[in-house]
């Protein structure tokens, strides 16, 4: 009914635009006028080397990190001093952290109802039926009842992964999520991803696991310096890269 | 309870055996706080009868100023320059005024600000509550800062507000972290309600002080005094160990 209103307006304007924005840390400017702009439904890799504002401007989408000028629009919602329109779209963007970021003190199963209790105002019933088909959905049911603290590193990253679907978002913000992982663990993490790309969920991933962008992406984000340097599919970005620095950056990280 | 007296043995031992030697000088007229005669019973009675308004006054206190802390900490953590302002001044003055003498002000001086009678009982929750809660301000504080960045960020990302961010995330964290000050706080206002005798309270240094002016006997009341002191104090900082374990086994970091 009122859905074809809604797909419409997602088709005619991006969920994510990022118009010229600029952040300093003190006289450090960690990003230059970077413009840019997501799709419903697209799958968008950001890569560059440590340093180059990748984080930043992932951050910047949900405020986490406050543009000091530019424009921030998501969901067609400028971002800005409005602390209720803010909150109303970081519950509509997922965010997943390098650090997981689970709260200590709860139970799995209580971190993720958390969320669609108080921002959603969902009932217990409801939040936990929905808690334990994300759980299932990122292949821990039986860890419910645990504490963050008794899980592997790879599993606490799929409770935070599923703690953010449970928000049912229009988008996932991914922040190095496989950085912090051992090594055995990064294919359970990415694998739900994979998964969870299949299902159409728009997605903006900033990582160094380029099997995974390769497998995932429909667009390759290369920033350096704080800028945007090239944006182009992955085939092309793979195999012939059109900015100098991002084949040198390539270079570095695949030899190995 | 049997963890508490192995903790404390040696005291008990030494306290004790102190306490047998000296019965044994003939200067010392233990008889007054005997249980073993009449009139000690009498007195012994008399004595524990300020036990009630020790706790009364000294639980009452705390509450009040957990709560009122908690407030003044909040605004100090506040972006808002004026609010970290009314946390500071509120902080350091409160800090500077010593107990007794705001005990004094609040029974003798309030009421004429006020026009209103406070009762002994009101005016030694208020001084007392008043004085701890800048010390709790800052112990929850420090305890609220420790909170990792990335719990916040989590909480924003999932869309919460301040109230819930603060009421599910931050504060049943920093409470655990915070809690070892917190009894030290508790014992703290136990021992300092003694103050309150000053303005009339019943409580138990106000009943030895009494039991001393009828009795003459300063030392032998002074040293059941004393030992009630240390008795209730022991309670309650077992109570808070046990409170703190029972915490910690359920968050297992």
């Amino acid at each position: 009914m009122m859905n074809s209103e809604k797909v419409n307006n997602e088709d005619s304007q991006p969920i994510i635009e990022l118009v010229g924005i600029s952040r300093f840390f003190g006289k450090f400017q960690a990003l230059h006028e970077v413009s840019l702009s997501v799709n419903a439904g697209q799958r968008m890799v950001i890569c560059g080397p440590s340093g180059s504002g990748k984080s930043t401007l992932i951050r910047c989408v949900n405020q986490l990190e406050k543009h000091d000028a530019g424009k921030v629009i998501v969901n067609g919602i400028e971002l800005g001093r409005n602390k209720k329109k803010l909150r109303e779209v970081r519950a509509d963007v997922g965010m997943v952290f390098q650090q997981f970021n689970l709260f200590p003190h709860l139970s799995v199963l209580d971190n993720l109802t958390l969320g669609p209790m108080r921002s959603r105002k969902l009932s217990k019933q409801t939040a936990t039926d929905l808690a334990m088909r994300y759980l299932e959905r990122v292949r821990i049911p039986e860890q419910a009842d645990k504490y963050p603290s008794q899980l592997s590193g790879g599993q606490q990253q799929r409770v935070a992964i599923a703690r953010s679907l449970c928000m049912e978002p229009k988008v996932m913000l991914f922040d190095e999520p496989t950085s912090a992982l051992d090594p055995e663990m990064i294919s359970e993490v990415l694998d739900v991803m994979v998964e969870l790309a299949s299902t159409g969920m728009t997605m903006m991933v900033v990582t160094h696991e380029m099997g995974f962008a390769r497998k995932v992406a429909d667009t390759m984000v290369f920033m350096d310096g704080g800028r945007i340097v090239e944006t182009s599919p992955p085939e092309k970005f793979f195999t012939a890269p059109e900015s100098e620095r991002g084949r040198l950056f390539l270079q570095q990280i695949l030899q190995h | 309870m049997n963890s508490v007296i192995r903790q404390y043995r040696l005291w008990i031992v030494l306290l004790s055996s102190g306490f047998l030697v000296s019965c044994g000088n003939s200067n010392l007229q233990w008889y007054v706080v005997s249980p073993m005669t009449e009139t000690g019973r009498t007195n012994l009675m008399f004595l524990a009868g300020g036990l009630k308004y020790t706790l009364l006054l000294s639980i009452t206190a705390i509450v009040v100023s957990v709560v009122v802390g908690l407030l003044v900490a909040l605004p100090g953590l506040s972006s808002n320059p004026l609010w970290r302002a009314f946390n500071r001044v509120y902080v350091e003055v409160v800090r500077a005024v010593p107990i007794l003498v705001l005990i004094l002000w609040v029974y003798y001086g309030l009421p004429i600000v006020m026009g209103i009678a406070v009762s002994v009982f009101w005016a030694g929750v208020i001084a007392l509550a008043l004085s701890d809660s800048a010390f709790e301000a800052e112990i929850f504080r420090a305890g609220i800062q420790s909170i990792d960045r990335g719990q916040l960020e989590a909480s924003d990302s999932l869309g919460l507000g301040y109230i819930d961010r603060m009421r599910f995330v931050v504060l049943p964290q920093a409470i655990r972290r915070v809690l070892p000050p917190l009894g030290n706080q508790l014992v703290y206002m136990l021992k300092m309600s003694s103050l309150v005798s000053v303005i009339g309270m019943e409580e138990l240094t106000r009943r030895a002080n009494e039991l001393v002016t009828s009795q003459y006997r300063p030392l032998e009341i002074y040293t059941v005094l004393v030992l009630e002191y240390l008795i209730l104090i022991l309670v309650v900082s077992a109570g808070v160990r046990w409170f703190e374990r029972r915490l910690e086994r359920k968050d297992l970091r």
